[in-house]
C-alpha cells in the first residue's frame, strides 16, 4: 500500500524548495478530506435555500398577484376545481392543527414516560430489547401506517364509538401519534442519559425518592433536550403526508368533534399536485401552501431554538 | 492484482450475453415501440386488461399503463409526456390550447366504450333505490338531507345516523361526470365529503362504513358492497346499472369513455387502438363491466 509507506517514511526536513513543496505535496490528502467534510457541512444550508428557492419561485407569482390572502387564509372554501376556482385553506389549516395537537397530546406523555422508563427504571436487558423494537416502530414506513389507519383502526373506531366513518381526527392523531413517539424517546431519552449520574447520586444521598429524582433532579437539567424531542416530534406529525391522506378521511371541513374527518395541507398537496397543469392556478397554489408549511417549520424550529437559548441564559444567571 | 483481474473477467464473461441479448431489441427506436397510457382510475383496469391481451399478439410494442385520474392523464398528454390519454370526461376546451400549445398537436377524441356510474352503499344499509334529485340534495352545495331517517332509511348499523359523503378527489373525471349529471352545470358539490383517491378505494371504505353513500363506475362492483338502482326523479321507476339499461338509456347515469391521442393516431398508437375498437378490444371493455359501443372514429376534441 503506497499511501501507507508514504506516511511511514520520516518528513523531509523543508529547508529546500523541494522539501516544502514535498511536505505540503504530503498534506494534500488531508486538506482534500477536510474541504469534503466541509462541504458536507455547508452542503445542509445549501439545500434548505435551494429548497425554498424552488418552492417560492413555483408559488411567488400566484402569492404576489392574483392570489387573495384573504381568503386564502379566512375561507373554508377549497374548491380548486370549480369555476372560479376557490382557494381557502382555513378548513385545511385546521385540520392539520386538530391532528397534530391530537396527536401530540398521545404522543408526549406516551414518548417521554417511555423515555424515563428506558432510561432510569429498566434493568439492561429490557432497556436492550425495548430500544430495538422502538427504532423497529420508527422503521415502519408511513404507508404502512396508512394501510393499518385504513383496515384496521377505521372498523375498530366505528364499532367503539358509533361514530359516522372511521377516518378522522382520531384515526389520524392515533397513527401520527404512534410514529412519532419513537422520535420522541430516542431523543428523550438521549437527553436523559446525558445527564451526569453525580446528579442522581447527590439526589439520593439527600433523601429523593426515584419520583422525586425524575421530576426534580433529571427533567430540569435534560429540559433542553426534552424539549428538543417534543418538538422534532410535532415536526413529523405536521410533515406526515401518506399516512395521514389514508388516515383522516380527507373531507375539507373544520372538525366539530374528534370523530370528524378532516383534510390537512400536506395530505392537499399530495392529493392534487399530480393531477394539476404544471404552471397553471392551481399547481402555484399547492406551492404556497407549500411555502406555508415551510414557514410552519421555520417557526416551529425557531421557537424551539429561541426556548433553549432563554433557558439557558438563565440557567448561566 | 491478479484475483482482481480475475474477478473483472470472470464478471465480463457473465454480463456479456445479457448484454448482448438486450441490444437487438431494446435500443432501437423504442419511442416508436413503446405506447404510454396514463389517466382514468376508472379505466385503469380496462386498459391494463387490454394491453395484456395485446401483447400477446404483438410482442413488439410495450404498453406500460398508469391510473392517477382522468385530470392526470391530460395533463400529461399535454405536456406531450404520452402516447395515449384515458379519460371519464371530455378534455375542456382550455386543455385542448394547451395540448396544442405545449406540443403543435390537436388532441383527437375517441369513444370507446360507456361506463354507468353506480351508486354504492354498504351491505348493512336496508336501502335499494334512490332518486337523482335525492342524490342531489345529498352531494349539493345547500343541500337539505344529511340523514338517513330523511330518506325513510332505517339504517340500524348506523346510530349517528348521519349520512356520510364518500365521493372521488377533485381531478377525477367521475367527480366532474358526478356533478355534471347529477347536480347540474350550476351547482356545486357541498363541502366536506370524504374524498378518496381510487374507486376501488372508495368501494372498500364503504363496505367498512355503513352510514356511507358514494359513487362510481359500475365495473367496481363486487359483493361486499351494495349497489342501488336509480330512479330519474322520485316516483319513477329505479333502474339497476346494466349492459341493456346502459345502452338503452333507461339507466339515468352512464357516461362514455374517452381516449385520446395527440394528432391523427399512426404506427403503433394506431395499431393499438384499431385493435381496441375491434372484436377483441370491444369483448374485453364488457369482461371487465363497461358497455361496449358499436363503431367509433377519431376525431378532433372540441371541448364537450
Amino acid at each position: 500500500m503506497s499511501v501507507t509507506t508514504a506516511n511511514d517514511a520520516p518528513p523531509p526536513h523543508p529547508t529546500t524548495a523541494v522539501g516544502r513543496l514535498l511536505a505540503r505535496a504530503g498534506r494534500l490528502p488531508e486538506m482534500a478530506i477536510e474541504l469534503v467534510i466541509r462541504l458536507c457541512g455547508y452542503s445542509a444550508i445549501f439545500f434548505v435555500f435551494a429548497i425554498f428557492f424552488f418552492v417560492f419561485r413555483e408559488g411567488a407569482p400566484m402569492l404576489m398577484g392574483e392570489l387573495g390572502l384573504g381568503e386564502f387564509f379566512t375561507s373554508t372554501n377549497w374548491n380548486p376545481v370549480s369555476k372560479p376556482p376557490h382557494y381557502g385553506i382555513l378548513a385545511l389549516l385546521s385540520g392539520t392543527l386538530s391532528v397534530t395537537l391530537l396527536s401530540m397530546s398521545i404522543a408526549v406523555p406516551l414518548g417521554l414516560g417511555a423515555a424515563i422508563y428506558v432510561s432510569e427504571f429498566s434493568s439492561p436487558r429490557i432497556k436492550e430489547t425495548l430500544k430495538i423494537t422502538i427504532e423497529m416502530l420508527a422503521a415502519i414506513p408511513s404507508i404502512v401506517w396508512g394501510f393499518i389507519a385504513y383496515m384496521t383502526l377505521n372498523p375498530l373506531i366505528i364499532q367503539l364509538t358509533d361514530a359516522p366513518i372511521g377516518l378522522n381526527v382520531l384515526n389520524a392523531g392515533i397513527i401520527l401519534a404512534l410514529m412519532s413517539v419513537p422520535v420522541i424517546v430516542s431523543v428523550g431519552e438521549d437527553a436523559l442519559k446525558a445527564v451526569p449520574d453525580s446528579y442522581r447520586e447527590a439526589a439520593l444521598a439527600l433523601g429523593a425518592s426515584r419520583w422525586e429524582i425524575v421530576y426534580r433532579v433529571l427533567f430540569p437539567a435534560a429540559r433542553n433536550g426534552l424539549l428538543a424531542a417534543v418538538l422534532l416530534g410535532v415536526g413529523r406529525a405536521i410533515g406526515e403526508t401518506m399516512a395521514v391522506l389514508m388516515a383522516s378521511g380527507h373531507a375539507n371541513q373544520i372538525p366539530h368533534s374528534v370523530l370528524a374527518p378532516v383534510q390537512t395541507l400536506t395530505a392537499t398537496i399530495a392529493a392534487e399536485l399530480g393531477e394539476t397543469n404544471q404552471g397553471g392556478d392551481h399547481y402555484r397554489v399547492l406551492f404556497v401552501i407549500g411555502i406555508l408549511l415551510f414557514v410552519i417549520a421555520f417557526a416551529v424550529n425557531l421557537t424551539a431554538d429561541l426556548v433553549v437559548k432563554g433557558i439557558r441564559g438563565k440557567q448561566n444567571v | 492484482m491478479v484475483s482482481f483481474r480475475r474477478v473483472v473477467a470472470g464478471w465480463s464473461i457473465a454480463v456479456l450475453p445479457l448484454v448482448l441479448g438486450c441490444t437487438p431489441r431494446g435500443g432501437v427506436d423504442d419511442s416508436y415501440d413503446t405506447v404510454r397510457v396514463t389517466g382514468s382510475d376508472t379505466m385503469v383496469n380496462l386498459a391494463q386488461a387490454w394491453a395484456e391481451e395485446f401483447a400477446k399478439d404483438h410482442p413488439a410494442i410495450s404498453i406500460p399503463v398508469k391510473g392517477g385520474g382522468s385530470g392526470v392523464g391530460i395533463a400529461d398528454l399535454c405536456a406531450g409526456k404520452i402516447q395515449i390519454a384515458t379519460a371519464s370526461r371530455a378534455m375542456e376546451p382550455d386543455e385542448i390550447e394547451l395540448a396544442q400549445k405545449n406540443t403543435g398537436k390537436v388532441p383527437q377524441q375517441l369513444i370507446v366504450g360507456r361506463d354507468a356510474l353506480a351508486i354504492y352503499v354498504n351491505l348493512k344499509n336496508p336501502m335499494d333505490s334512490i332518486s337523482i334529485d335525492q342524490l342531489a340534495e345529498i352531494y349539493g352545495e345547500g343541500g337539505t338531507i344529511t340523514r338517513w331517517e330523511q330518506l325513510d332509511v332505517d339504517n340500524a348499523a348506523c346510530p349517528s345516523g348521519q349520512i356520510v359523503r364518500i365521493s372521488r378527489q377533485n381531478s377525477s373525471g367521475t367527480y366532474a361526470y358526478f356533478k355534471e349529471a347529477v347536480l347540474g352545470d350550476k351547482r356545486d358539490y357541498k363541502q366536506g365529503y370524504t374524498a378518496q383517491s381510487g374507486s376501488s378505494d372508495l368501494v372498500a371504505l364503504i363496505s367498512k362504513t355503513p352510514c356511507a353513500i358514494g359513487y362510481s363506475g359500475v365495473g367496481y362492483r363486487n359483493e361486499t358492497v351494495k349497489v342501488l338502482r336509480v330512479a330519474k326523479a322520485k316516483g319513477e321507476p329505479a333502474v339497476e346499472p346494466t349492459v341493456t339499461t346502459t345502452q338503452d338509456g333507461s339507466y339515468p347515469i352512464a357516461r362514455p369513455l374517452y381516449l385520446y391521442t395527440l394528432g391523427e393516431p399512426a404506427g403503433a398508437v394506431q395499431e393499438f387502438i384499431q385493435w381496441i375498437l375491434a372484436d377483441e378490444g370491444q369483448r374485453i371493455v364488457e369482461l371487465q363491466g363497461y358497455i361496449p359501443i358499436t363503431a367509433g372514429t377519431a376525431e378532433p376534441a372540441t371541448g364537450k
